[in-house]
């Protein structure tokens, strides 16, 4: 499974990051690292704090203590479009493609910060950005082609079953070509089939691509196999941080998901 | 049959005109959501703008090329001021804020330029062409065809920008669906100034056209107005139905005006399209060409 790939220095930096709504806590104290080439999966009970996770890392949040560095620079509250800029790409736990747009223009979309043709040039569709815009929609393909969606290229998103959804809006993410790729819940709803599908495909960036991921699943067999560390988080902290085979036999982690006797 | 459709043409061609007005909001309810009362204003500002450097001696295309100006400065204003204060602030708060930029816009341009009604000569005479009435019999109005081909221009280059282009896919994805758009790096303010100033640059040709026609006065402020029955027809998220609802505006009420207008003693012309709309409502409420919403209870 781990062909071709090595895991290299720490590619994000959590440190100590808490978030509060008001009175909420969501996150207190949390620190991790994800290192290069890595599938790194936070796991924990419902409003523990994951999806939290994922917003702080792509600006959607921004943490009141604690810091994120990403490539080795702290970031100073960034916002989710300068975070893409950087190089980090996601996935919705609610789907959020847009919906009245074909398969094909959601993964342009994709490509857009790739782009550099400007305003005037695009008003007449002439030379550079004619040019560009051929070139970007090759690359839009060979994602397509990874992810064997050639079949459904020209339908509106919204008409697509819930699966293949949410394998556009995997396409979509990795048309950027990002750095670290954070995916939230990519399997939620699926039957046994598309999750076998998913999975697959999740290797496949990992490997052929090279790309860092951070996974939120509940699906624990899931998780078990594709992630090379995990992290357990529970109320907000973290519990338990190691290989699936070391957290799975950890007491505190068994304890946050079946409840603790009293 | 002849004058039916003599007034039918008349009709589809000044229909043309209000396809245009609709056309600037249309844009921008697109992209941000927002119903902008100031589109009127800004037909009155681009057209006032054109005029008033035309009177101080600049040459045509340069009094011209001098309003879009203005028209993208308005357009960076109005998002570093109006929008970005206002963002996630409910719909009906950034509405009633297009009413506010819409008084601001009428008072600067005739702080700036003076209240009085100018002519603006575009070059294209308003009268029959010869050569129709002499084989056809038909009266139609160059200036009504010239214009029409202006517009069909326009929306043609809008479409390419729109489904073809970068920015015209971003344009798409930030009406669609805000947080994704921001995920994969789309920047809204930038987004917002640009739909803005695309939005302006339509007014100054809605304008022209408009102010060569009726003269450049306070009263093309009153076409947002005329506007409405033409969205409500067409949806209000749709350029092709900006188009067939401008269309059928133009045509129903030139119709109506010939055919129903003697019966009821006349001048029905200026109410019947928002009757039309009104009837419409009730059949079909999204609109020819809009979106349907299904919204989960």
């Amino acid at each position: 499974m781990t062909a071709g790939r090595e895991i290299g220095r720490p590619i994000l930096e959590i440190d100590g990051v808490s978030l509060a709504f008001g009175g909420v806590v969501a996150l207190q104290g949390v620190s991790f690292d994800v290192r290069e080439h890595e599938i790194r999966a936070i796991i924990g009970p419902n409003g523990a704090g994951k999806s939290s996770m994922l917003n702080v890392i792509n600006g959607v949040y921004h943490p009141q203590q604690g810091t994120v560095a990403f490539k080795g620079r702290k970031r100073r509250n960034v916002d989710p479009h300068e975070a893409a800029q950087q190089g980090i790409a996601r996935t919705f736990q609610n789907i959020a493609l847009f919906r009245g747009m074909t398969v094909l223009d959601n993964i342009m979309t994709g490509r857009n910060l790739k782009m550099k043709s400007n305003f005037l040039q695009q008003a007449v569709y002439w030379g550079a950005a004619k040019r560009e815009e051929l070139e970007h929609r090759a690359k839009a393909e060979a994602v397509i082609d990874f992810l064997e969606i050639q079949h459904i290229r020209k339908t509106p998103v919204g008409r697509l079953p819930y699966g293949l959804q949410k394998r556009v809006e995997l396409a979509r993410a990795l048309a950027a070509e990002p750095e670290l790729l954070l995916l939230d819940e990519p399997m939620a709803g699926m039957n046994l089939e598309e999750k076998q599908d998913m999975s697959r495909f999740v290797l496949d960036v990992n490997d052929q691509m090279g790309t860092s991921i951070v996974l939120i699943e509940h699906d624990m067999s899931v998780v078990m196999d594709l992630s090379d560390r995990v992290v357990v988080l529970d109320y907000g902290r973290k519990i338990a941080d190691g290989t699936p085979d070391e957290v799975r036999n950890d007491r505190g982690v068994i304890d946050a998901y079946l409840g603790v006797a009293h | 049959m002849q004058f039916f459709f003599e007034v039918l043409i008349g009709g589809l061609l000044a229909g043309v005109m209000y396809s245009l007005v609709a056309l600037g909001f249309v844009l921008i309810y697109k992209a941000s959501g927002v119903f902008n009362f100031a589109q009127g204003a800004m037909v009155f500002f681009a057209a006032l703008t054109t005029v008033g450097f035309i009177s101080m001696g600049a040459p045509f295309w340069l009094a011209v090329a001098l309003a879009l100006l203005a028209m993208v400065a308005l357009a960076f204003f109005t998002e570093r001021v109006v929008l970005r204060p206002l963002v996630n602030q409910p719909q009906i708060t950034l509405f009633m804020a297009t009413i506010g930029l819409a008084f601001f816009i009428e008072g600067i341009a005739q702080l700036t330029w003076g209240a009085n009604v100018h002519a603006l000569d575009l070059g294209i005479a308003d009268e029959p062409i010869e050569w129709l009435i002499g084989n056809t019999g038909m009266n139609i109005s160059k200036f009504d065809l010239v214009a029409s081909g202006i517009a069909a221009a326009l929306v043609a280059v809008l479409a390419v920008f729109f489904n073809k282009t970068r920015t015209g896919r971003a344009l798409r994805a930030v009406a669609d669906d805000h947080q994704a758009a921001l995920a994969v790096g789309i920047s809204l303010q930038r987004i917002w100034v640009i739909v803005w100033m695309v939005a302006g640059f339509v007014a100054l040709v809605t304008g022209l056209l408009w102010g060569a026609r009726n003269g450049v006065q306070f009263a093309l402020t009153f076409l947002a107005l005329k506007a409405l029955p033409v969205l409500i027809l067409g949806g209000f998220e749709s350029i092709a139905g900006a188009i067939v609802g401008g269309l059928i505006v133009g045509a129903s009420e030139k119709l109506a005006e010939v055919y129903i207008g003697p019966h009821v003693g006349g001048g029905i012309e200026s109410w019947f399209p928002y009757v039309l709309a009104l009837a419409f409502l009730l059949v079909r409420p999204e609109g020819l060409f809009g979106e349907r919403r299904i919204d989960r209870v």
